[in-house]
């Protein structure tokens, strides 16, 4: 599978997940939102940029318990929750937010 | 939730040329999900694979080493480093990356994850557990 953006292809797995990392642009996570029917805000940024920066240091995209508890410690209690976190990706903070960040599947993530 | 069970990864291989590193930090992080008493072991070449400064630039394989510093994110505090194993191979602690986990009960206060036990310490510790797997 693949999808475009800005008339470049980016090959994905059999779930959307982008094949090579290294190749993301935040046109990825734009072009993912829109399919899903979803407008990214600031609030949204925040987080994927977090995703972002979270697997450059420890190569992993964390389990959504992992990143509710880091996201509250970097950003603060009121968005380290689930509640906040589901309220910006319907799907999953983990698994959507992951996608959109260009990051794998969640390790952990069952 | 069942009662809480004591699970030991122990980990005796390098960490490359093979996979089983890689496959039991996997299984470690997943498993770490059920909220269970883990600890993980490392001996014999096993402790190659928390060393400092890992560069798999000429194997062609991803250098996973910064994943072991997530480990106290997932609730994973105790890594055992049998001291025999680390002489063996001309090694002492300082060789090892600084693995610590955050303590939420004290305001974040960073804490040692890695344990340096004796040989004998290590099969008390092994001794105590319900289930060990060895990779």
């Amino acid at each position: 599978m693949a999808i475009d953006v800005d008339g470049k292809s980016y090959e994905t797995d059999e779930e959307g997940y982008l094949v090579n990392i290294s190749d993301w642009v935040p046109g990825v996570a734009e072009v993912m939102a829109k399919e899903d029917d979803l407008e990214l805000t600031d609030d949204h940024w925040e987080i994927l940029n977090f995703l972002r920066e979270y697997y450059e240091e420890y190569q992993i995209a964390p389990a959504v318990r992992v990143l509710t508890k880091a996201v509250g410690k970097k950003l603060g209690k009121e968005k380290g929750n689930s509640k906040y976190l589901y309220s910006l990706f319907p799907y999953g903070p983990g698994k959507q937010a992951c996608r959109y960040a260009g990051l794998p599947k969640p390790t952990g993530c069952i | 939730m069942s009662e809480i069970k004591k699970f030991m990864y122990l980990n005796r291989r390098a960490p490359y040329g093979t996979i089983y590193a890689w496959e039991s930090l996997e299984v470690v992080l997943i498993g770490a999900a059920f909220e269970q008493d883990v600890s993980l072991a490392f001996v014999d070449d096993g402790v190659y694979q928390i060393m400092k400064g890992q560069d798999t630039a000429e194997v062609g394989m991803k250098n996973f080493s910064p994943t072991y510093s997530a480990l106290g994110d997932y609730e994973v505090t105790k890594l055992y480093v049998e001291k025999e194993s680390l002489e063996e191979r001309g090694l002492t602690i300082d060789d090892l990356m600084d693995l610590k986990w955050e303590d939420e009960d004290e305001d974040w206060a960073e804490k040692d994850s890695i344990i340096l036990v004796s040989r004998e310490e290590l099969s008390q510790a092994m001794s105590e557990q319900d289930v060990v797997f060895s990779f």
